[in-house]
Parts: C-alpha cells; sequence; structure tokens
C-alpha cells in the first residue's frame, strides 16, 4: 500500500497495463507533455512517442482511429482531456465503437477506454464542466465507470484497460488530487459492475458516485450526529450497475436517496430510482428522493456555480425529510 | 510538377482484364439480383447499388493483398466482393438471415468481412475515414506490412472527419490509399452545388497528401494507377489520395428515381458504363462475344443461386438479438413463451 493521489493512481494504472501489454497505447491532445491534468506525466519518456501519442485537435479522429486501431488488434486509451470534448466525437463513440462488434456479428471486438475528465471544477463554466454520463449509460454496447477514490482510479482502469469492449471511464477534475491508500500490486483489479460500500447505516441507503461519494460521506457524517444512519454505496460502474448490492441495502433501510452532480432530469439517479421502485416498492417505507443539479448551463461566477452543487447539508436535511426524523 | 491527372497509358494484359471484367460482372450481377430483391420486400432496409462504379472497386482491390484492409460506406456491395467476401454470406446478409457476414444483423449497409481484411461498410457518410485510418495506424503500431484502402464518394469530403482523417494519416505517415469515388452525387443532391472550392484532390494536397485522378469508368486505368501507388504507400510513402471519377447509374437507393437528374445526361452514361466500356476493350484484344457471354452467364447464375439460398435460409436465432453486445450488462435473452 502507498498513499497517492487519485491522479498518481491512475498513471500508474496506465504505465502497469502498458509494461504488461504492448498493443496498450495511449493518444490525444497534449499527451506528450503529460496531458492537460498531467495524468500521463512521465509516461513519453518510458514508452516512447508511438505508444504516448501527441495527436492533432480531432476529437472525431482520435475516436475514430482507435475504433480502427482496436478493430485490428490493438488496445488504445483515448484521451478526450474534457468530457464536454468528447461531444465532438459522438458519432466515433455511440455510432461505431459501441456498435461495431454487434453490427458485425461479434467477427471483431472495440477494446478501447475512453477517459473523459468530467464535472465541475475551479470555476470552468458551461463547457468544461458537464457530467454526461446518463448518456452513455443509455447506449448499449458501452460500459461506464466512474471512480472515486485513488484505490478504484487504479483498479478499475486497470481492468477497463484489459476489458475487450469499449469503456467510458469518467474521472472527476475535482478529485485529481484526493489522497488514498492504493495497492502497489501490478495485478490489483477492481471489478467492472460492482458497487463498493462506502459506509453502513440502518435508515437511508444513498446511491451515488464519482466525486459525490465524497460529499454524501460527510453527510452521512452530519446525518450520524442527528441519528439518522445512512448508507453511501459508492456504485463505481454506472453500467453495468451493481442492483444487487443496491437492493440488499434497500432491503434493509427500505429507503433509497440517489445523489449525482449531473443534472437530475434525465440523470441516471432517474434509472436506480425506478429500478428500485419496480422491484421493491413493497418494502419502501418513504418515496424515494433524488438530488442532482438544476436543468441550468453550469456558470462560470462563483456563486452561480456553487447553486448547482449539492452540499452535504442539503443531502442532510432530506434525509431527515425522508426518514422523518 | 508531375500531372497527376493524366493516368499513364496502360497496356493491360489480356487475361488480367478478364479477371477485372470477371470481378465486375459479378458486383453487377449481385447487384442487380439484390435490386430486385428490394423492390419486391425481400430485401428490408435501404439497399444502396453501386450500379456504374464497378470499375473502381475491381481495379483498386485487384492490387490488394488478403491481409490488406479496406473500409467503405452505404455503397459498399462492389467493394466486398472485389475484396473477397463471399457474395453468398452478403446475400445472407440482406435477406437477413442465419450465415450472413453479420448474421443478419448488420443488413447492406454493415457488411464487414474481417477475414480478407474487409472492416466494415459504414451507415454514417465519411465514418470509415477515420476508422481505416486507425487500422492504418494500428499497423504501424504492431508493425504489420499493411495497406489500408478507405473508399468514400464525394458527399463525405464536406464532413469533418474527411479534413481530420488526412490530415491525420499524413502526420502519423500512415499506409492509406483514399478512394474518392466521385459519382456526382451527394444523397440526391448534385455534389457539385454543396462543394466549395476546387474539390477533393486540392483538399487533399493542401493537407500534405499527394493526389491523383483517373477514370473510374476505365477498369484498366485504375488498376494501372493503383497498381503504381499500392507499392509506393507499402513502401513508407505516406497516404495518397485517388479521385476516381466515375457515375452513379442509379438512385440513391433502389426505390429512389432520380428525378432530381437531366434525364438525358443520366441515360448518356450508359454508354460510359465501365462494363460496356471493359466489353470493347476485351472484343478488341481478341475476346469472342461468347467468351464474354460465358462470363456474364457465370455471373448471373452464381448469384441466382446465392439469391435462392439466401430466400430458402432461416432467419437468425432470436437470441442472436442480444448476442454479442457486451461481455457484461447486455440483455439476458429468455425463451418467449
Amino acid at each position: 500500500m502507498s498513499t497517492i493521489s487519485y491522479q498518481e493512481a491512475a498513471l500508474q494504472a496506465v504505465a502497469e497495463e502498458m509494461r504488461r501489454d504492448r498493443r496498450v497505447w495511449a493518444l490525444g491532445e497534449d499527451l506528450g507533455r503529460g496531458g492537460v491534468f498531467g495524468q500521463y506525466g512521465g509516461l513519453l519518456e518510458e514508452f516512447g512517442p508511438e505508444r504516448i501519442a501527441d495527436t492533432p485537435i480531432s476529437e472525431a479522429t482520435i475516436m475514430g482511429a482507435s475504433v480502427g486501431a482496436a478493430l485490428v488488434g490493438t488496445r488504445p486509451i483515448v484521451e478526450m482531456r474534457f468530457a464536454d470534448f468528447a461531444l465532438c466525437a459522438v458519432d466515433e463513440m455511440v455510432n461505431q465503437a459501441a456498435k461495431a462488434r454487434f453490427m458485425f456479428g461479434g467477427q471483431a471486438r472495440v477494446p478501447m477506454v475512453i477517459r473523459q475528465p468530467s464535472g465541475m471544477w475551479r470555476s470552468s463554466a458551461a463547457q468544461h464542466s458537464q457530467s454526461l454520463e446518463a448518456w452513455y449509460a443509455h447506449i448499449p454496447g458501452l460500459i461506464v465507470v466512474a471512480p472515486y477514490t485513488p484505490a478504484d482510479n487504479k483498479g478499475l482502469l486497470k481492468t477497463a484497460i484489459r476489458c475487450d469492449d469499449p469503456v467510458i471511464y469518467i474521472e472527476h477534475k475535482d478529485n485529481w488530487a484526493l489522497q488514498g491508500e492504493v495497492p502497489d500490486d501490478a495485478d490489483y483489479l477492481v471489478p467492472l459492475g460492482a458497487a463498493r460500500l462506502a459506509r453502513t447505516g440502518d435508515d437511508l441507503t444513498l446511491v451515488t458516485w464519482s466525486k459525490m461519494v465524497g460529499v454524501a460521506e460527510q453527510a452521512a457524517e452530519l446525518a450520524a450526529e442527528q441519528g439518522i444512519g445512512i448508507e453511501v454505496i459508492d456504485l463505481r460502474t454506472l453500467w453495468p450497475w451493481d442492483q444487487e448490492m443496491v437492493f440488499a441495502s434497500v432491503a434493509k433501510t427500505k429507503r433509497l436517496m440517489v445523489v449525482h452532480e449531473a443534472v437530475q432530469a434525465g440523470g441516471f439517479g432517474a434509472e436506480i430510482a425506478a429500478t428500485v421502485a419496480e422491484h421493491m416498492a413493497h418494502v419502501l417505507t418513504a418515496p424515494i428522493c433524488r438530488m442532482g443539479a438544476p436543468r441550468a448551463p453550469i456558470s462560470y461566477a462563483k456563486p452561480l456555480e456553487d447553486l448547482l452543487r449539492i452540499t452535504p447539508e442539503q443531502i442532510v436535511a432530506t434525509a431527515a425529510r425522508q426518514t422523518g426524523v | 510538377m508531375p500531372n497527376n491527372n493524366a493516368h499513364p497509358k496502360h497496356n493491360i494484359d489480356r487475361d488480367r482484364l478478364v479477371d477485372l471484367y470477371r470481378t465486375m460482372r459479378r458486383i453487377r450481377a449481385f447487384e442487380e439480383a439484390a435490386e430486385k430483391a428490394s423492390l419486391s420486400g425481400q430485401v428490408g432496409g435501404a439497399v444502396h447499388l453501386s450500379i456504374g462504379q464497378e470499375a473502381v472497386a475491381a481495379g483498386v482491390c485487384a492490387n490488394l493483398r488478403k491481409t490488406d484492409q479496406i473500409t467503405t460506406t452505404h455503397r459498399g456491395h462492389g467493394h466486398c466482393i472485389a475484396k473477397g467476401t463471399d457474395p453468398g454470406a452478403m446475400m445472407l446478409e440482406l435477406f437477413g438471415k442465419e450465415g450472413g457476414t453479420c448474421g443478419g444483423k448488420g443488413g447492406s449497409m454493415h457488411i464487414a468481412d474481417f477475414k480478407v481484411g474487409m472492416l466494415g461498410a459504414n451507415g454514417v457518410v465519411a465514418a470509415g475515414i477515420p476508422i481505416a485510418v486507425g487500422a492504418a495506424h494500428g499497423a504501424k503500431l504492431l508493425g504489420e506490412d499493411r495497406v489500408v484502402v478507405c473508399f468514400f464518394g464525394d458527399g463525405a469530403i464536406n464532413r469533418g472527419p474527411f479534413m481530420e482523417g488526412l490530415n491525420w494519416a499524413a502526420v502519423f505517415k500512415l499506409p492509406v490509399l483514399f478512394v474518392c469515388e466521385h459519382n456526382g452525387f451527394a444523397s440526391t443532391t448534385h455534389s457539385d452545388a454543396v462543394t466549395a472550392g476546387p474539390g477533393a484532390n486540392a483538399r487533399a494536397e493542401s493537407l500534405g497528401v499527394e493526389a491523383f485522378t483517373v477514370d473510374g469508368n476505365d477498369v484498366a486505368a485504375v488498376d494501372s494507377m493503383v497498381g503504381d501507388l499500392i507499392p509506393r504507400i507499402r513502401g513508407g510513402s505516406g497516404p495518397k489520395f485517388l479521385s476516381a471519377h466515375t457515375y452513379r447509374l442509379k438512385g440513391h437507393t433502389s426505390v429512389d428515381p432520380a428525378h432530381y437528374r437531366d434525364q438525358e445526361y443520366a441515360a448518356a452514361q450508359w454508354e460510359q458504363d465501365p462494363l460496356r466500356r471493359a466489353t470493347a476493350e476485351l472484343r478488341r484484344l481478341g475476346l469472342s462475344k461468347e467468351q464474354l457471354a460465358s462470363i456474364d452467364n457465370e455471373a448471373d447464375a452464381e448469384m441466382a443461386v446465392v439469391t435462392d439460398a439466401a430466400e430458402a435460409a432461416a432467419p437468425p436465432a432470436l437470441e442472436q438479438a442480444f448476442a454479442d453486445i457486451q461481455d457484461i450488462g447486455a440483455p439476458v435473452w429468455r425463451e418467449q413463451s
């Protein structure tokens, strides 16, 4: 175990997988200088410019060329720089990467990891702050991952790189500096599709992911002082999501809250809420609560940006109403 | 400066021209059968015919190895056949039957046959360009001696991936031959009405990709030109661009009567039909009418057999609807009661 940052954990994951498999390579804008957040720092020196490829600012072709390169047997790690920029490459993600295996009758696979740094960070405004994970969870053929802890950012990224299907890999920009214990083992893998029980509690199940796990943990701490036990589930993988863990927790607490940074309307929380309602309405003792951002573009000015953030206090207030405390 | 617009005088060997003619005739026969099956409703979806454009597919692919790869478009039957895909599997695919190239899950617009290097047709205009470029990038990374040919039409040159893909191929000096089949149409719009500037070759040259032009209805000229370009690309010259001027003798899809064309002009284009022109050349080289008829009859018979077989074949098993989506997170098939 070492205490390292979320960013260093990802860097370790990429370096280890590139050492392990010659077919793994990374491509994107500015990777030769370590990537816009430094998450590729030092890799050029170790692996050379062919495998740490500096590309033109051509998102559609970064993505499309990766599909072609994956179809012929390489394993690209695609850096999109900001999740917002991946929208320039939606055809290549949704019509090509996600469909090729199925559409071609299983003749070929598309093993690629699409890294999309997401979320609100340092007043980045409307085009550098979005959380669009629900879009990708909606698309058959894609796996969607959104780790919160440094350990998960290592273990899930390694598993994603070894996965033979395309993985949308969402890292929260506000997490880069987050420190945590991370296993040193070069074969440390976290399985896709498995949630993590971040905190136990008896009164309410709170399902969340990415940076909001930290906010939820703070909320649970505050709620405990009021006598409300919040069980926090860090979903980690959005598609496929760990229904088993969520159902088991709701069976115990009989209440569900889903929290995400993304816009609430049509957010992935709605899918979780609806699924639990379909299967477990009979055990619920309170209506399901969803918390997400208002359906507004993200502002630049800090006080306006902050209006869109969900705070621990808001979660506690909602939890108090929901549990009747 | 070399004049890239004048294709070299070709002295084609008779046997080679016979082979090229046979490929074109098989493509024509396949598409005539597909057209019929589309109009009768046996083949669903949109069927985009390349009738009139066969010389490009035949002339280009005759210069490729089995390990070389291609990407194509919604109008890709000819490229598949020329690259070596079994027309039987293709027809099964069009009919949506078991045993189709994609198990009946792709249809006409998504035929792929990886074992012969056919990396997929595509339903999105220009989308094959980045994929071809990436396949070439992959070959370079893996140290494999492959050339990738990327087919697209003149309608594709107004999409962003065209510029991005050519720039990328030039920057990374990739082994790609871009083949623009200039058939005059962007769907049902005359492409020159929506294309500014001097055209595809100038765009390619501006990105550092050497560009050539060929009469795309002269199969021997295409063969000769591509026969010159492929070894250069394989030798590490970087990407090349070829505009093959041809004409789409049919509408955008099998059901498009193409009333938007000047009917007199369109009718006159049948004089330039690449099969007709190759026939004349073969006659000049001493092939008898009977020998030509026997090639034609063989192609027609082959496609009649594959069409009958496709008609008779079983549809895919229903559980195929959920197969090959993704290893985890795909819907689970349950037998319907």
